[in-house]
């Protein structure tokens, strides 16, 4: 299998309040083309840090970041933008769904970014909603949906554009366990029967027993 | 699912809010245009005023006369067709409260100089007949239910004494910014009593009205005209028509400025009100707008969606108070009296300043919270806590 994700001598640091903190240390890692990785380690290892940077909402202080060959790290806001609108599916902690919109218009919003007819994006919507469950629940508003169902949205909004790569942040982090274990289902699903890469970010090493590999963090170091 | 539709569920998402804001600018609309309106009606005389029209009075001041003789020797001076004049009569009708212009004017050729007084030949003739006949506009004669032949009794004050006359005629207006508020009648039946009773003041003029045809010439033929009487008991200034009236409205100037500078300080208060409204929803969404650039919404689709709500709000107001404007206006133009201010309607250019300003407020309420919503990073917004 080939290499998705290749993250050469990553290194961040964030400045807060005129002190300079290191999140990542000249960091290097390699995903394989349809693999399940989970990031684990403690709070402030950087975990989630690194996935912003595969997934190209942050940028790198040093270092080359390549998914699907591109090398997001030079890519300016607007090209980044347009890269990760085709090329990422986003998974949330706390779903983040807009709350006047309906589940089918949720999952329709990427798609407003496509060339897409509104035919072809109710077809695309109903097919994401139908691999997620919850075909009986377009019409509903997010406030009408419990928290698994909630996720099962997203995770339907982050599929929805068949993307090269699905992140995940603490996916079950805000759920009890009968939902997370549909979500994490749902996530083995997707991986095995879709071949849809992941990264999942976590603290639950439950979570992260559904991945194919797993990898630790430590102080902004790969241990 | 569009963008406008997200638009608009975005503006319902604070249901009271939204319903304030958009009252809020309706009234800001309305009182913009009621302002705007009594400012334009101050000024429409000056609007009605013709190029070809200048005016002479004496030159200290607008309350001397002007002796007849001059008639005569303004007429030779060479671009000037005609001349008229009338006399400012003042009195007052039925009691104090009923305003309207009364005026003792050269029955000859006052409408051959003020066309837009649009009168028929047969009331024409019979006004110029009879001495004690009088001429009044439409709209006075529709406010007292006056018609021809009715009589008009003035009981003088600058002319003492009990004036009685009869309608001859009634004019109409033939543009929108004439006044038809005015009543016209004989200077020479004035001038016949002021002979018995009080000689020195016969023979006597408010003001010298003269047609030319070269509006470019005017200041020429003024100073023509200034020249002849130099040095004179009665000196003369001589003006545009417009510039005459402009003097009119100088006494006034400080309470016009007044209300211009509140009609725009209205907008300017209902902005930061928008701004309020617009930087308080774009803050609870800085979560959502980090959200959607993450699925690769740019800077473009956030500033159409802040902008577009903004517009929504501030142009849904507009148009409410500028249909509750129109209304308004027609109500107030009943309860002022004619007189005061004879043309009190909403113009075309308040219609457009409201419009204009309704956008504006929109546009500019939008500009700050676009502003925060581009610069905050997609992880400071994730980060971020209402």
């Amino acid at each position: 299998m080939s290499s998705v994700i290749s993250v050469k001598d990553v290194s961040k640091t964030y400045n807060r309040d005129n002190f300079e903190i290191s999140v990542l240390n000249n960091l290097s890692l390699e995903v394989e083309e349809g693999d399940f990785l989970a990031l684990m380690g403690p709070s402030g290892s950087g975990k989630t840090t690194l996935l912003n940077l595969i997934a190209g909402i942050d940028k790198p202080t040093a270092g080359n970041i390549e998914v699907g060959g591109t090398d997001i790290s030079k890519l300016s806001e607007s090209a980044l933008a347009k890269w990760r609108a085709h090329s990422i599916g986003f998974i949330f902690q706390f779903y983040n769904l807009i709350p006047v919109l309906t589940a089918f218009e949720n999952v329709e919003l990427p798609l407003l970014l496509t060339s897409l007819s509104k035919a072809e994006r109710k077809q695309h919507v109903e097919t994401a909603l139908s691999v997620v469950g919850l075909s009986d629940r377009m019409d509903h508003y997010p406030k009408q949906l419990s928290g698994g169902q909630e996720q099962r949205v997203a995770i339907a909004r982050a599929i929805v554009t068949d993307p090269l790569l699905l992140v995940a942040d603490e996916p079950t982090g805000d759920l009890d366990k009968t939902s997370a274990d549909e979500i994490l289902t749902l996530l083995d699903r997707l991986n095995k029967e879709f071949k849809k890469t992941i990264i999942m970010v976590t603290h639950d090493p439950h979570a992260a027993e559904k991945a194919r590999v797993t990898r630790n963090l430590d102080k902004g170091y790969l241990v | 699912m569009k963008v406008l539709k997200l638009i608009f569920k975005n503006t319902l998402r604070h249901k009271l809010r939204t319903f304030l804001t958009i009252l809020g600018i309706a009234i800001a609309v309305i009182a913009f245009g009621v302002l705007r309106t009594v400012v334009t009606a101050w000024h429409a005389g000056v609007e009605a005023s013709s190029a070809n029209r200048l005016i002479t009075r004496q030159a200290v001041s607008f309350i001397f006369p002007l002796p007849l003789a001059y008639k005569d020797k303004i007429e030779k001076i060479d671009g000037v067709d005609e001349v008229t004049f009338a006399n400012w009569f003042q009195g007052v009708y039925i009691d104090k409260n009923q305003f309207f212009a009364r005026l003792a004017v050269d029955a000859d050729k006052y409408f051959d100089v003020y066309p837009e007084f649009l009168l028929s030949k047969d009331e024409l003739e019979s006004f110029q007949k009879e001495r004690n006949a009088c001429v009044i506009g439409i709209d006075i004669a529709q406010q007292y239910n006056l018609k021809i032949g009715d009589q008009m009794t003035i009981e003088g004050d600058i002319f003492p004494g009990r004036w009685d006359f009869v309608i001859r005629g009634i004019y109409k207006p033939r543009d929108k910014t004439t006044d038809a508020t005015q009543m016209l009648f004989h200077w020479d039946y004035v001038n016949e009593r002021m002979k018995q009773e009080t000689p020195g003041r016969a023979n006597h003029v408010g003001w010298y009205i003269e047609k030319i045809s070269d509006p470019n010439k005017s200041a020429e033929i003024s100073k023509k005209i200034d020249d002849l009487f130099k040095n004179s008991t009665s000196e003369t200034k001589t003006e545009s028509e417009r510039a005459f009236q402009q003097g009119f409205l100088a006494s006034t100037s400080a309470i016009i400025t007044a209300m211009n500078v509140i009609s725009f300080v209205i907008i300017g208060i209902i902005m930061l009100v928008l701004g309020n409204t617009m930087i308080m929803s774009a803050r609870e969404r800085t979560r959502e707008y980090a959200v959607m650039k993450t699925l690769g919404f740019s800077a473009r689709h956030l500033t159409g969606l802040i902008l577009g709500e903004s517009l929504f709000i501030s142009v849904l107001g507009g148009a409410v108070g500028l249909f509750l404007t129109f209304p308004l206006i027609k109500g107030l133009s009943q309860i002022i009296p004619k007189g005061f201010f004879p043309i009190f309607q909403l113009e075309p250019i308040t219609l457009v300043l409201a419009c204009s300003a309704a956008l504006l407020i929109g546009v500019a309420s939008a500009i700050f919270p676009i502003q925060r919503a581009l610069n905050t990073k997609i992880v400071d917004g994730f980060r971020f806590v209402g």
